[in-house]
């Protein structure tokens, strides 16, 4: 008799199942759907697209160029006529084109920057968890002797000796910008290597280089989504002070950094050459952050 | 205690003399030397003046004569600046940027601290969204907007500072760039103050005093603000690195002639050796200030004596 009951319970729990099928939720579906509920992460997300799409984009449509001057409207304020929206500078040349182009530097230096530097902080801090002993101690030392350096002055040497071309720049940033993801990289793998998953895997033979692609790659994936959407807004911010106090890319090549330096030149007759380019470097930075904490948030095993 | 003071001072000699060496090597490949400006000199003075600063010499004898000039104190003589060692240049504005970092570091422990209790104990409240609003312009608005911001609204809208410049420790001059270095710091005390004081506040031996019936001062004072300060101590060695940081922008908002102004400035004049000197002696003091706040966290956290 207890069989019997035993049979039906099965059965119906597998009629069930046949009736509804569960479907799959993977992590990083749980992750978008977090993200998604986060209201502000996602407005961040759209606002930073936006401006990303008009720095890329923008350009294209307007009237002017970065370089041109107009004799007739130096200094001008905001204004619609012929398209000085953002008004311009004390050369003539439009403001709105400049911080767009300006954009598209501060972006694709961000942007490279935390590529070469996420790259580097994997590579340098899977290695280190993965071998262990002496050579874990010696790089992760070198990881703790950098954190120790003042690295805006060691960047305003390297800009000072080596030059001030675009891929000197994103060089120069890469090299102060990898220990976090390195650190970060380090711990998750050291983690996961002593997990029993792996010591499992590893008992029914799997080899070497499938625990790492199959087992651990994927484990560590939601700790590098997090720690490079949180590299970017400080990337951007070391180029933008670079430039700033005039280390960055040259003239007539502009980047947001450039224009707020110029405009607090000139803020007391003219304050809109300085609020605009601020002001977009703000709303950059600002989003770039709310993105990272929703990714935070969203992806922290931690948190669940 | 010891072995721990012993082996963490032991760790900073390898990190200034790689810092040092690399520096001096990135300086030793860069093209150009310091003799070839317009004026083009005659081989017989360029000779006398390379042997002079001993750049006939092969490189790693130039590194140790560098090496012995650096033990002895000397920072060598800036490629500008005629007349001036790097020595004389860091005088003169050491003082500067030791009034407004320091200072301002001190004024921010001091208000960060106390904006970060006062808005654990009373979250929601007033200041407590005081403070997380200085925590979020703080991260997200750099030093050189919030900086022409002030300089905006408090020296051209209200003409009541100086917009910038320096007059001899003028109090007026100083207010500005101390608000601005303050401002930037409290964001992090504060908010780190606030979290952690949150969390010791909801530990067990609060309860327990809670329950004894001890006053809430007594409870803040006595038991919580110990182990509630020790992530505050954690974050000041970063901070002072950031100081630094944000103090060289700041010098350069307000023209101050410290020593942040003094190395954009050599770098823009490519004074190799001005930038040089100037970024060993940064990192020396920056390495032995970790050190220090390092040796006090041991100190006050016996968990940390690995």
């Amino acid at each position: 008799m207890f069989k019997a009951k035993q049979s039906t319970l099965a059965d119906t729990l597998s009629a069930n199942l046949a009736a509804a099928p569960v479907e799959g939720r993977s992590p990083w579906r749980d992750a978008r759907e977090r993200f998604l509920r986060n209201k502000a992460a996602v407005a961040s997300l759209v606002i930073l697209v936006l401006i990303t799409l008009a720095c890329v984009f923008g350009p294209m449509f307007l009237p002017h160029t970065y370089s041109d001057t107009d004799w007739d409207a130096m200094s001008m304020a905001p204004t619609a006529q012929s398209w000085h929206l953002f008004g311009t500078d004390e050369l003539g040349r439009d403001l709105l084109v400049r911080c767009l182009i300006g954009g598209r530097i501060s972006l694709m230096v961000g942007f490279l920057a935390t590529l070469s530097s996420v790259t580097v902080g994997i590579v340098w801090g899977a290695t280190a968890g993965f071998l262990g002993g002496k050579v874990d101690t010696v790089m992760m030392r070198l990881v703790d002797m950098m954190y120790a350096v003042p690295y805006l002055l060691i960047a305003i040497l390297m800009v000072t000796l080596l030059g001030r071309e675009f891929y000197l720049v994103v060089l120069t940033i890469t090299v102060f910008s990898w220990m976090d993801m390195a650190r970060v990289v380090r711990g998750q793998t050291l983690s996961i290597k002593s997990k029993e998953y792996i010591e499992a895997a590893r008992a029914i033979g799997v080899s070497t280089s499938s625990i790492i692609f199959r087992h651990v790659v994927p484990n560590l994936l939601g700790i590098v989504v997090i720690y490079t959407t949180v590299t970017v807004p400080g990337v951007i911010l070391t180029e933008s002070v670079l430039s700033f106090l005039g280390l960055g890319v040259q003239e007539p090549m502009t980047s947001w950094g450039v224009l707020i330096q110029d405009g607090t030149g000139v803020m007391e007759s003219t304050p809109w050459i300085l609020l605009f380019p601020a002001g977009l470097l703000s709303v950059t930075l600002y989003c770039a952050n709310y993105i990272g904490d929703g990714m935070r948030d969203a992806l922290d095993p931690k948190d669940r | 205690m010891w072995s721990y003071t012993f082996r963490r001072v032991l760790m900073t000699i390898p990190t200034l003399l790689l810092v040092v060496t690399v520096c001096y090597l990135m300086l030793h490949a860069t093209p150009g030397g310091p003799f070839d400006g317009e004026r083009k000199l005659s081989a017989a003075v360029l000779a006398n003046l390379q042997a002079k600063y001993h750049l006939d010499l092969p490189l790693w004898q130039q590194y140790l004569y560098y090496l012995k000039s650096l033990l002895e104190g000397d920072l060598g003589a800036s490629f500008r600046y005629a007349d001036w060692s790097v020595n004389d240049l860091v005088a003169k504005a050491l003082p500067v940027s030791l009034a407004i970092g320091g200072g301002s570091l001190l004024i921010s422990v001091v208000i960060g601290v106390g904006l970060g209790i006062l808005s654990a104990l009373r979250q929601n409240s007033l200041v407590d969204y005081l403070v997380m609003l200085i925590g979020n312009i703080g991260s997200a608005f750099p030093s050189f907007v919030i900086g022409p911001v002030l300089i905006m609204v408090f020296a051209i809208w209200f003409k009541w500072l100086p917009a910038g410049g320096w007059d001899d420790f003028k109090f007026a001059y100083m207010v500005l760039p101390m608000a601005l270095l303050t401002f930037i710091n409290i964001s992090t005390i504060g908010r780190v103050m606030r979290g952690s004081l949150i969390e010791v506040l909801n530990s067990n031996f609060i309860r327990t005093a809670r329950a004894k019936g001890l006053g809430l001062s007594t409870i803040v004072f006595r038991h919580a603000l110990k182990p509630a300060l020790m992530p505050v101590v954690s974050v000041i060695g970063p901070l002072a690195i950031s100081s630094i940081t944000a103090a060289v922008v700041t010098e350069s908002v307000f023209s101050l002639p410290g020593i942040g102004k003094l190395i954009v400035n050599g770098a823009s004049n490519r004074d190799y050796t001005l930038v040089l000197g100037l970024v060993v002696l940064v990192t020396v003091v920056a390495v032995l200030l970790n050190l220090l706040v390092d040796l006090a966290y041991a100190l006050l956290d016996p968990k940390i004596r690995y």
